[in-house]
């Protein structure tokens, strides 16, 4: 790579020189004669900058054309969820129309340049206005952008309407730098409520157990996994600054705000496997980043997405293990006519533990991390 | 003051009036109640602000393009910001890329270059002795100089000059303790920005005030050059934007001061239960963006206002559909202020305005369409000259309409959603409001450095900036749609920790890199000419690019008050380019249509009966109203 790049230095620096030379030579060449004429502008600098924009534009053109073709292999694989699908396909329609009016009207703008430069003799044309011109150039583009924005509007809305019945419910929670997934449990399949103030080292969203529907919610800061087909409601959070939810290839971004719960479902409809195959890349994994500025972390927030067919990833929610089942000290909190309902996540001998292993558990999570940020 | 040739004006009987004239250095120089120093000290305070602002981007290029690069040489200005492995240190990088937005926005673009040209051009182009208050004028200047002192004493800070984007969303900017750069860094930051906009605003006053009451006999809306409407339009958009910036940074300062809750809730940082409930983070966008949009209208209209008079004159024909680009000024200007939530799709804010706020941004491109096509149609059978002036115009309009066209792309709610917060949005601001401003700016000190300094720039220097500047600057961001396109999001220090981000593209990072510095380099190109024809440029005729505009009328080295004795009458609009029957190509706005019957089109010959009325106005003359 560093060769490439030393190359290209090489050439641009080569034509900078060129140009600067070119330049030398005209000065001295033609100095002379057109101090007398520069005033009228037909010397041979203008000719050479009306000629420069017609070199642009060609060698521009190629360039932006090579580069694109280049870097097409780059881009994001076809999306793997629906609204994705459709909302690429509307961007490729978008960027055709927009990269043919910017061709346009910038080879026009050139071509102008380069054709009216100043001639010996000649007068511009005397030319204010022309209200019928006018008219159909604000008209067409206003009919261009209001089918544009209509089709986006309407694939905005479906995008943002309430995720649908039976939405699989998973909460993700941003924090100084990593994401939280919680899972509302096999047993009952709902999230539990939370309270910022719960938050300690161990219960690091907060998960707030004098709610019985918590009992059973387990968390993962490494992995999601998904289920294939099914509609996923993403239930959004953050714990102290601002940080978005990312998953490029699922064409999902969210912001996680502190204080205000935000969602974003969609539904995946390629399991890892499958693009692993799609894509002949046998180390293929989803992902999900950070997109909004959160600190020194901020571009390594990474966390593995995995699709997977309902049964295994039943399976794999079968195999984690509710948090309160790692942590039974949390027992604590557990109000006592729920006790019993809880007693299958905590292990037989576990009595409620005394407050001070609480208490040091939250002296744990103080001194974490502080010298992070 | 009289040293060289008199006025044109038809009126030249030369009275040199007893005004207290500023003689002393520090009232001549420095504390300068001249609205043409004041421009000129905002000019050089601007190319100070962006050779800091480019070698930032420069700095954080070098890690974003070569990531195993030693940056130890850096070290000597750097110092603890390079570890010990001789890489840049992730928060400083952070904290150079806000600085960078926040110095190219603000200081360069907003006062560099409205504080020169509005300053320099409106009491000139609008025939006035001067500001309608050149105290408050000069204290402008001041409160922006205080503002660069804060915001340059942070840079040298221990904890680093502000870090969390340009925009210091809270709670990462409220909480010293999410990032180091929200330590005194942030309370620079914010203090520097309350300074700024109260000269921003005492700025803005100035401006609306000289252009409503000081305009010359004559010189009514209707024949106002297009520069003086952007820069109205802009001090409107500033006047009543800004206050709201200062709104919300006052309330981050309780915030982190006081104890308040205006932006903080529910928030669990650094094993601690903050108190605070209740606080919306969003509100601080929508008062943020409320100014944040707005600005990027502030940052652009003067630049195409610039553009609309270098065209003109130099395509040697009128400004094409004139009314129709006041219009457009007009309908941006307005448009401008219900837009503001296009930067806020995603982050969870109500659906329902996000359509709203879709369905306005793409109303407001066709205003923007509407003045490129002008431009392209002034063009069009034109006899163009290219000065450097036009040079950068013309590179100006190119970037106008290639940045803009994305605006229609990340305007559209569904599709910003993909691409919100990443290169491809990188991409399309620097062009269609770094480069294009930086583009105006360029234009305006070419074209009007003969009135500023009696000389002119060398021109073979200037060509050459020029096309260096312009390949090079499609060379950084045309690649950055390529990388947004594939994801890559932005603020990011580096691309590894992920797999849709590793291993690509790192040859196409290197040469926007590379590119960056050589477009860098070639901005030396043009300090130099400007400091060399500062004091052994060839001298400048009166009018040397024969314009129609008033300033061209003054002496060439205007004195305090511009014209020797009484200020030239306006009978006609500004752009009187190839008329035909005239004998030149151009006819001043002060020539009377009397004086023309050669070239009079049949409305104007009814004209001739007004000038006896025009001259028969009020003087408005600053200098001869009793004190
Ligand atoms: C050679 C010239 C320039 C280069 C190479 C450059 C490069 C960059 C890059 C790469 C970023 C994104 C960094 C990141 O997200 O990590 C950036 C951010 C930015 N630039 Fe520039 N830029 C240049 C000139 C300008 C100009 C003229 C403006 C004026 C509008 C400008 C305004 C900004 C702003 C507002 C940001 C966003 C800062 C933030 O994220 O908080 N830049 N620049
Ligand atoms: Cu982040
Ligand atoms: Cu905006």
């Amino acid at each position: 790579m560093i060769y490439i790049v030393g190359l290209l230095a090489v050439i641009f620096l080569a034509m900078a020189a060129v140009v600067v030379s070119r330049m030398a030579a005209v000065v001295r060449n033609v100095g002379g004669t057109e101090d007398g004429d520069d005033s009228s502008y037909t010397g041979i600098s203008n000719k050479i900058n009306g000629a420069m924009f017609m070199v642009f534009l060609i060698l521009g053109g190629i360039a932006a054309t090579w580069s694109f073709m280049h870097s097409t292999q780059y881009f994001l694989p076809e999306a793997s969820s629906p609204h994705g699908r459709r909302t690429d396909e509307l961007f490729w329609i978008s960027m055709a129309i927009v990269t043919f009016s910017a061709v346009l009207t910038n080879v026009i703008l050139f071509y102008f340049s380069y054709r009216y430069q100043a001639r010996k003799g000649y007068k511009a044309a005397y030319y204010p206005e022309n209200h019928k011109l006018e008219l159909i150039w604000t008209v067409v583009p206003a009919v261009v952008m209001a089918v544009m924005v209509f089709t986006g509007w309407r694939a905005w809305r479906d995008i943002m309407s309430e995720a649908p019945q039976g939405a699989q419910e998973i909460e993700i929670v941003g924090k100084q730098f990593n994401w939280i997934v919680r899972y509302p449990g096999v047993d009952d399949n709902k999230l539990g409520n939370y309270n910022y103030k719960l938050t300690d080292n161990n219960n690091e969203v907060g998960i707030d157990y004098s709610d019985e529907k918590a009992f059973d919610d387990f968390t993962s800061t490494t992995e999601m996994h998904i289920p294939v087909g099914k509609p996923i409601a993403l239930k959004i959070r953050a714990r102290d600054v601002l940080h978005s939810v990312f998953i490029p290839h699922m064409r999902v971004k969210m912001d996680a705000v502190p204080g205000m719960p935000t969602r974003f479902w969609f539904t995946a409809d390629k399991t890892t496997e499958q693009m692993k195959n799609e894509l002949n890349n046998q180390d293929f994994t989803y992902e999900i980043a950070c997109t909004e500025v959160c600190g020194r972390g901020h571009f390594s927030m990474r966390v593995r997405l995995i699709v997977e067919d309902e049964d295994s990833w039943k399976k794999w929610c079968a195999e984690q293990k509710p948090l309160l089942t790692s942590f039974p000290e949390y027992a604590s909190r557990i109000p006592a006519n729920l006790k019993a309902k809880a007693a299958k996540y905590l292990p037989a001998d576990a009595a409620a533990p005394s407050d001070s292993t609480t208490a040091s558990t939250q002296q744990g999570g103080a001194a974490a991390s502080v010298s992070l940020r | 003051m009289a040293t060289v040739e008199t006025n044109l004006a038809p009126h030249a009987h030369v009275e040199e009036h007893e005004h207290h004239e500023p003689d002393s250095f520090w009232r001549k120089y420095i504390f300068s109640e001249d609205h043409k120093t004041i421009a000129k000290q905002y000019l050089i305070s601007g190319i100070f602000w962006s050779i800091i602002g480019i070698s930032m981007s420069v700095i954080f290029r070098l890690q974003l393009g070569f990531p195993d690069m030693e940056l130890g040489f850096l070290k000597p200005i750097l110092r603890g910001w390079i570890n010990e492995s001789n890489k840049l240190d992730p928060n400083f990088y952070l904290a150079l890329v806000t600085m960078h937005g926040t110095i190219m926005v603000f200081f360069v673009l907003t006062a560099g270059l409205s504080g020169t040209f509005s300053n320099f051009l409106i009491p000139l182009q609008v025939g006035a002795r001067d500001m309608a208050s050149g105290f408050l004028n000069m204290l402008s200047y001041w409160f922006f100089f205080v503002a660069s002192v804060l915001m340059f004493a942070s840079l040298f800070l221990e904890t680093g000059p502000a870090g969390g984007g340009w925009v210091i969303y809270p709670p990462l900017s409220a909480l010293p303790q999410a990032h180091i750069s929200s330590e005194l860094g942030m309370t620079l930051w914010l203090a520097s920005m309350a300074l700024f906009i109260v000269s921003q605003l005492l700025g803005g006053i100035n401006y609306i005030t000289t252009v409503i009451n000081l305009r010359t006999r004559g010189m009514s809306f209707s024949k106002l050059p297009l520069t003086i409407w952007a820069f109205f339009l802009t001090a409107v958009l500033g006047l009543i934007s800004f206050p709201v910036l200062l709104s919300a940074a006052l309330l981050l300062i309780f915030d982190r001061s006081f104890g308040t809750s205006f932006y903080l809730s529910e928030i669990y940082i650094n094993g601690e239960a903050l108190p605070n409930v209740g606080g919306s983070p969003i509100l601080f966008q929508h008062l943020f963006w409320f100014l944040g949009h707005p600005e990027v209208y502030i940052v652009m209209l003067p630049a195409l206002g610039i553009t609309s008079e270098i065209i003109a004159t130099n395509a040697r024909k009128p400004i094409f559909g004139y009314r129709a680009m006041i219009a457009s000024m007009m309908g941006i200007a307005f448009l401008a202020f219900i837009v503001w939530a296009h930067h806020m799709f995603v982050t969870g804010m109500n659906p329902f305005l996000g359509s709203i706020f879709m369905f306005l941004t793409l109303i407001i491109a066709v205003p923007s369409a509407v003045k490129a096509f002008n431009y392209i149609t002034t063009l069009w059978r034109g006899n163009i000259r290219f000065t450097p002036g036009m040079l950068f115009s013309i590179g100006l309009v190119s970037f106008f309409i290639s940045g803009g066209v994305t605006g229609l792309i990340l305007g559209n709610s569904a599709l910003d959603i993909q691409l919100h917060d990443t290169y491809f949005v990188v991409a399309h601001f620097h062009l269609v409001m770094g480069a294009s401003s930086a583009f105006g700016l360029l234009a305006g000190v070419y074209h009007w450095f003969p009135k500023m300094f009696g000389r002119l720039m060398n021109e073979k220097l200037g060509y050459v900036h020029f096309w260096m500047t312009f390949i090079g600057i499609y060379c950084v961001f045309f690649p950055m749609h390529y990388i947004g396109i594939a994801g890559f999001p932005r603020r990011y220090y580096a691309f590894t920790s992920y797999d849709f981000t590793k291993n690509i593209f790192a040859d196409m990072n290197s040469f926007i890199s590379i590119a960056a510095i050589i477009t860098f380099s070639a901005q030396f190109l043009f300090l130099f000419n400007f400091v060399y024809s500062l004091f052994r440029g060839k001298r400048s005729p009166q009018n040397p690019w024969k314009s129609n505009t008033l300033e061209w009328t003054a002496p060439i080295n205007p004195g305090h008050g511009n014209w020797v004795g009484e200020i030239p009458a306006v009978y006609r609009w500004p752009y009187d380019y190839s008329k035909p029957g005239a004998k030149d190509d151009f006819i001043p706005q002060n020539v009377p249509y009397s004086q023309t019957p050669e070239s009079n089109l049949p409305h104007e010959n009814e004209l001739i009966g007004l000038e006896k009325e025009i001259e028969a106005q009020n003087l408005n003359d600053q200098f001869k109203q009793p004190h």
